[in-house]
């Protein structure tokens, strides 16, 4: 047998949403039917990361990528490119600037200024095949350390390359190795943190559909290093893709001797079970995490202690992030110095961000430590969709800041981003433009922290219930400028005084914001206006009668009958009716209909 | 740092305090006052709620970034800490208008007014006006027969939780929902008669606010003093007098026997009794069981009903019926001292006076909640007329007393009335943790050796500790006791008899811990453990400066058992003072549950 093609069609969640699995059936289908079964495999392999043109379909060896493809076109791919290696040129993904259709991914510019270590595999191999991560070096970490190396050893070198925690805290990943490694106890555990709750990311759920090894690798590393025999992911319940694949990787992994008793006859032993969570945003805290596997309610605990000296059940507990974890095995084989020569002095190594909101490239990418802002969003994201003016980016999810224009060119690591108001968090990334409402934007995350709030201290549980209320007064149009004044203080001393990591960071988009873009706010408060005419109760629709002409084609569309007029002559709003929904706006041909 | 202190700075004092030393701990034991909410401890009893949740506590840490919990944190060398800058009282006063943003304006009728720990430290903030105001929590006030849950008024200080579900280990109260619905409560929302809540009440005794509160039965009191038709008696339980006194700002332990006579006397009750008798009569039976089970096992080693188990306490009672009922056989069918009393009273007393028991109306004071729900169980009754009408508790009779404008402190001593008011110092100690099986002892002894008593005081059953154990010496047959006080510590004994593993031929058990002195309606210790401690040295005095300190030597005892009961345990003693338990693991109810 002598394969020739490898047809790899995503199976990671955003495509497979856009029937990705059909067109991966419809492929085996048409090669069996041109009975090309003997050169052509199709493989499903995790995210490729271009989300925006998804569903992505991969054929190696010529490194044709075919983008936003139909199962339809399963018959052309197969007719077309495999039969007669002409390539599906409509297939072809058309750079947004040459107008020229580009066939290999690296010539893509939101491929280009990648680099992808974290995400090294994804979309590359079937992530339910343990052979083909260990054909690209899976498991030699691993082996290297069992066979080669002493647990110090193995932490020294993680030390060394300066890898800090990817969940959002950036704590160094050495050193809390370390010092679960010295912690006493009897037991120990590995805990890896894959509840990704921040809206929009999706960095945690790619890495573990698209290559769970590295992950179980990463654990049995780690268990190795620190005295642990037991490896725990806790992960939401909502991924189920992401569960499965990971079962089925335990199940390789112990098949092969690689998760188990006497790994690699190395004597040492290590295995790795599932804990599920039920969707708490606050769980993703390492100590909320921890409780919620013991079945207590998901809370966070007051540190110290810390996990890595009393964690799950009481043993020191060694908790990293899944992006974390994906990282270790490369660190290993290819050396601190290698890895530490990446990124900034500070933050070292690549992150790996999930784009969304108004920019055109959505997706998952992983770029350098020290990257700017404008790269990403502009060079990788291209930029803002629909030629609109970009307005500010939320980094760090919904306890991030909001940055702008002024913050573009600054290079993106832990450090800068905290100094500049935001943080790095787990890596959402979120593009407004100039059509978004700042103080709304900061409603919308305090909706999403007050929903999330474990509820156990008083900051959390009930200031930020006050200042999503005082951000609707303001949006509202019935703030005053003393409410700004109110605002600030109560997000300074809930940051100040809330228990956890939740809590002392879900006013950074008030903060940010008030810092930001005071002129928006005081426009809400001072002139009841708001400029991006999303506050509904601050808008006002109305009809320019030199510009009407009469149609009723507006009449028609509103719902409440809130316009009136006689045919061919100007119509009006009536603005107590009005419930601006935009129908009108919408339905005009002459631009007759504006908004204040 | 010389390894055993470490040193620090508090507000510019300088200091060195053991390792492990909360900074709360520390400023208290320099004299510096750091307001909490949320904390409690007493040290004696393991009780401890310490979620670090209120934030209330917060000071400033030099060199840390945002405010400490100072209940939380742990004193570190070269620590500076203050404990009242600017920040750290706008801080403070910021989260207790939130707090207060949610909690009902109803000081004026709140049960907990003057009492409220939310009211102090609001006060002691100086606390104004709330600028952070917005949407109040809603909740349904539940009442079970003996609590009443008003969750509006719960601030999340999680005391009952820990009171109920740690020292208890009942579980029936616990944290759920998010963020600002997050709340105490049941399991699967029941309400408390439908929970496994026992009503010991001592999650009412350290709530902070109004939120948990015994439910009142003054008016039925008031009602049955206004009916010129009823005959109306009270019985006042032992604990009461060493508390109620604490409420008209007597030093805890102030016995107050004589004022609380005379203010039962004044508010127009036609008898006022004391319930030692009856506890002399508990003792009788309690204690001629005992010796009937000893003695079966000395004859055929039947040990089938040993450990004999207290049955005093309706708490314990209750939780025996709901989580072990296949140890109901153990318990003594001794009924309360209050039931007994009752059954006395209705069936005895008003032969005496020539009228029809319905004419009588048996009041019980009570340091207890669970009280209330056991006068209501329906064994307790006559063709539906309840041998104990009304039990209020130890803060409703002060309420009472403060209700009628009486003098408390100007009462002359008054005298308990005959025949029911004459007790022995046996009687007294029942009131606190050990004094029912010493008193048990006193009259066992003599009973099972047919010998005067060496030493009165059992001084070995004596104390704070959870759980206590003693072997007593009965001519050659060691008796070995066990006691436990708080639901906690019972479990722990019940699981011994359980496992077939316990060494004791006699539990006592009180379900509040320290016993009725520190029953869930004695006035508030407020988290002082000096409270309960001089309260149990209270009950001891008492005791020791009695005449006659034997149960079996009350001359009233021995006419009843002449005159009516003929013998202990006999028959008639039976029929009068002694009940069955049922069944209720699966929610059963008396009613329904299967006879034992």
């Amino acid at each position: 047998m002598t394969i020739g093609w490898q047809v790899l069609v995503c199976g990671g969640t955003g495509c497979r949403a856009s029937q990705s699995e059909r067109i991966e059936k419809a492929l085996k289908e048409e090669i069996r039917r041109c009975g090309l079964e003997d050169e052509a495999q199709v493989i499903r392999t995790g995210c490729f990361g271009f989300c925006e043109k998804g569903p992505v379909v991969k054929v190696i060896p010529d490194n044709t990528f075919y983008v936003q493809v139909r199962p339809e076109d399963a018959e052309e791919i197969v007719s077309e490119h495999l039969l007669k290696g002409c390539r599906v040129r409509r297939l072809l993904y058309v750079d947004p600037e040459t107008h020229l259709r580009v066939s290999d991914s690296k010539h893509i510019g939101f491929y280009r200024k990648q680099l992808r270590i974290a995400l090294r595999n994804c979309g590359f191999i079937d992530p339910e095949n343990i052979g083909e991560y260990i054909a690209r070096d899976g498991y030699a970490a691993l082996g290297k350390a069992l066979t080669g190396m002493t647990p110090e050893e193995v932490i020294g070198e993680i030390e060394r390359s300066g890898l800090r925690g990817r969940g959002g805290g950036g704590f160094p990943t050495g050193l809390k190795w370390k010092i679960t490694r010295q912690a006493p106890g009897e037991r120990k555990y590995v805990v890896c943190n894959a509840d990704e709750g921040d809206p929009g990311a999706f960095m945690d759920r790619s890495i573990l559909e698209g290559d769970p090894h590295s992950v179980l690798e990463a654990m049995a590393i780690n268990g190795y290093c620190t005295g642990a025999s037991k490896g725990l992911i806790y992960i939401r319940a909502e991924y189920p893709l992401a569960v499965e694949r990971l079962k089925t990787a335990i199940g390789q992994a112990r098949e092969a001797g690689l998760l188990g008793d006497d790994i690699l006859g190395s004597g040492f032993s290590f295995d790795v079970e599932i804990r599920y969570g039920a969707g708490a945003f606050v769980c993703g805290e390492e100590t909320a995490l921890i409780r919620s596997m013991e079945g207590q309610r998901g809370e966070a605990m007051v540190k110290p202690p810390f996990p890595s000296e009393r964690g799950y059940a009481g043993c020191p507990t060694n908790v990293n992030n899944v992006e974390t974890y994906a990282n270790i095995p490369v660190i290993l084989l290819k050396g601190a110095d290698w890895f530490a020569g990446i990124g900034t002095e500070r933050s070292k190594g690549t992150k790996v961000f999930a784009l969304a909101g108004k920019i055109n490239n959505v997706g998952l990418i992983e770029v350098p430590m020290g990257t700017t802002l404008r790269e990403v969003i502009f060079g990788i994201g291209g930029g803002i969709k629909n030629g609109k003016k970009f307005k500010a980016v939320q980094t760090g999810g919904p306890s991030g800041g909001c940055l702008t224009e002024k913050h573009l060119d600054i290079p993106i690591d832990y450090d800068n981003l905290l100094a500049a108001g935001s943080m790095m968090g787990s890596g959402g990334m979120i593009v407004m433009d100039e059509d978004d409402c700042m103080v709304s934007m900061a409603k919308f995350y305090l909706d999403f922290t007050v929903e999330e709030s474990c509820g156990k201290c008083a900051p959390c549980r009930v200031g930020n219930k006050r200042l999503h209320e005082l951000l609707q007064k303001i949006t509202g149009g019935k703030g005053t400028e003393e409410d700004l004044e109110r605002l600030r203080n109560l997000a300074l001393v809930i940051r100040d005084t809330a228990l956890c990591g939740l809590g002392q960071t879900s006013p950074n988009p008030v903060l940010s914001t008030l810092d930001n873009f005071r002129d928006e706010y005081l426009a809400h408060v001072r002139e009841q206006r708001c400029y991006a005419h999303q506050c509904r109760d601050l808008t006002q629709y109305f009809i320019s009668p030199e510009i009407c002409r009469g149609c009723t084609l507006c009449a028609r569309a509103c719902p409440v009958n809130a316009i009136s007029g006689e045919r061919k002559h100007p119509h009006a709003i009536d603005p107590l009716l009005c419930v601006r929904c935009g129908s009108c706006l919408e339905k005009c041909k002459f631009g007759a209909v504006r908004v204040r | 740092m010389n390894g055993n202190t470490v040193g620090l700075t508090i507000d510019r004092k300088t200091m060195s305090v053991p390792p492990g030393t909360t900074i709360l701990e520390a400023a208290s034991a320099a004299g510096i006052r750091i307001p909490t909410l949320c904390h409690m401890k007493l040290e004696d009893l393991e009780y401890e709620n310490n979620p670090g949740a209120c934030r209330i506590c917060v000071v400033e840490v030099e060199g840390r970034r945002n405010l400490a919990p100072a209940c939380k944190t742990e004193c570190t060398e070269g620590m500076v800490v203050h404990t009242h800058t600017p920040r750290v009282m706008n801080a403070r006063r910021t989260v207790m208008e939130l707090i207060l943003s949610n909690h009902p304006a109803e000081c004026l009728t709140c049960s907990k007014n003057g009492y409220c720990d939310l009211q102090k430290v609001a006060h002691d903030l100086g606390i104004r006006e709330i600028r952070y105001r917005g949407e109040e929590s809603v909740f349904v006030p539940d009442r079970s027969p003996a609590i009443v849950r008003d969750m509006n008024k719960c601030i999340m200080c999680r005391r009952c939780e820990t009171a109920c579900n740690t020292i208890q280990t009942v579980g029936a109260l616990t944290a759920v929902n998010r963020g600002f619905r997050a709340v105490v409560a049941t399991a699967f929302g029941r309400d408390m008669a439908g929970s496994t809540c026992s009503y010991c009440g001592q999650c009412v005794s350290v709530c902070p606010t109004g939120a948990l509160s015994g439910r009142s039965h003054t008016d039925e009191v008031l009602k049955a003093l206004a009916d010129p038709e009823k005959i109306v008696i009270a019985q006042t339980a032992p604990a009461v007098r060493t508390a109620l006194g604490r409420d008209f700002g007597y030093e805890a332990g102030t016995l107050v026997t004589g004022k609380m006579v005379s203010a039962l006397r004044e508010l127009g009750f036609d008898y006022v009794f004391d319930t030692d008798f009856a506890a002399d009569l508990t003792i009788m039976e309690e204690g001629t069981e005992f010796l009937n089970r000893l003695r079966a096992e000395d004859a055929d080693g039947e040990r089938a009903k040993l450990p004999l188990m207290t049955s005093c306490c309706p708490g314990w009672v209750s939780f025996v019926e709901q989580h072990y009922p296949e140890l109901l056989p153990r318990l003594s069918t001794a009924r309360s001292p209050q039931q007994m009393f009752g059954s006395v009273a209705k069936r005895y007393f008003a032969r005496l006076l020539g009228v029809e028991r319905r004419r009588l109306v048996v009041v019980s004071v009570m340091p207890c909640l669970a009280k209330k729900y056991e006068c209501s169980r329906l064994e307790f009754a006559v063709d539906g007329n309840p041998d104990v009408d009304v039990s209020i508790y130890t803060r409703e009779l002060a309420r009472l007393i403060r209700y009628a404008n009486i003098d408390f402190r100007a009462l002359p001593d008054g005298e308990f009335d005959r025949p029911f008011g004459e007790s022995t110092g046996a009687g007294v100690i029942f009131g606190t943790t050990g004094g029912v099986i010493e008193a048990a002892m006193r009259t066992a002894y003599e009973l099972y050796t047919g010998r005067p008593l060496p030493e009165i005081e059992f001084v070995r059953l004596r104390g704070m500790e959870g759980i206590r154990s003693a072997t007593v010496d009965f001519d050659g047959k060691p008796v070995r006791i066990g006691i436990a006080h708080g639901l906690g510590n019972a479990r722990r004994l019940v699981e011994e008899v359980l496992a077939g593993k316990s060494p004791y031929d006699a539990i006592e058990v009180m379900a509040c811990p320290g016993g009725c002195i520190g029953g869930g309606g004695q006035p508030f210790h407020r988290g002082n453990m000096e409270v309960l401690r001089c309260r149990a040295d209270a009950l001891y005095r008492e005791d020791a400066g009695k005449p006659l300190r034997k149960s079996h030597e009350n001359p009233c005892v021995q006419e009843l058992y002449r005159e009516v009961l003929e013998e202990p345990c006999g028959p008639k003693a039976h029929e009068w003072l002694h009940t069955r338990y049922f069944d209720r693991k699966n929610g059963g109810t008396e009613d329904s549950g299967p006879e034992k």
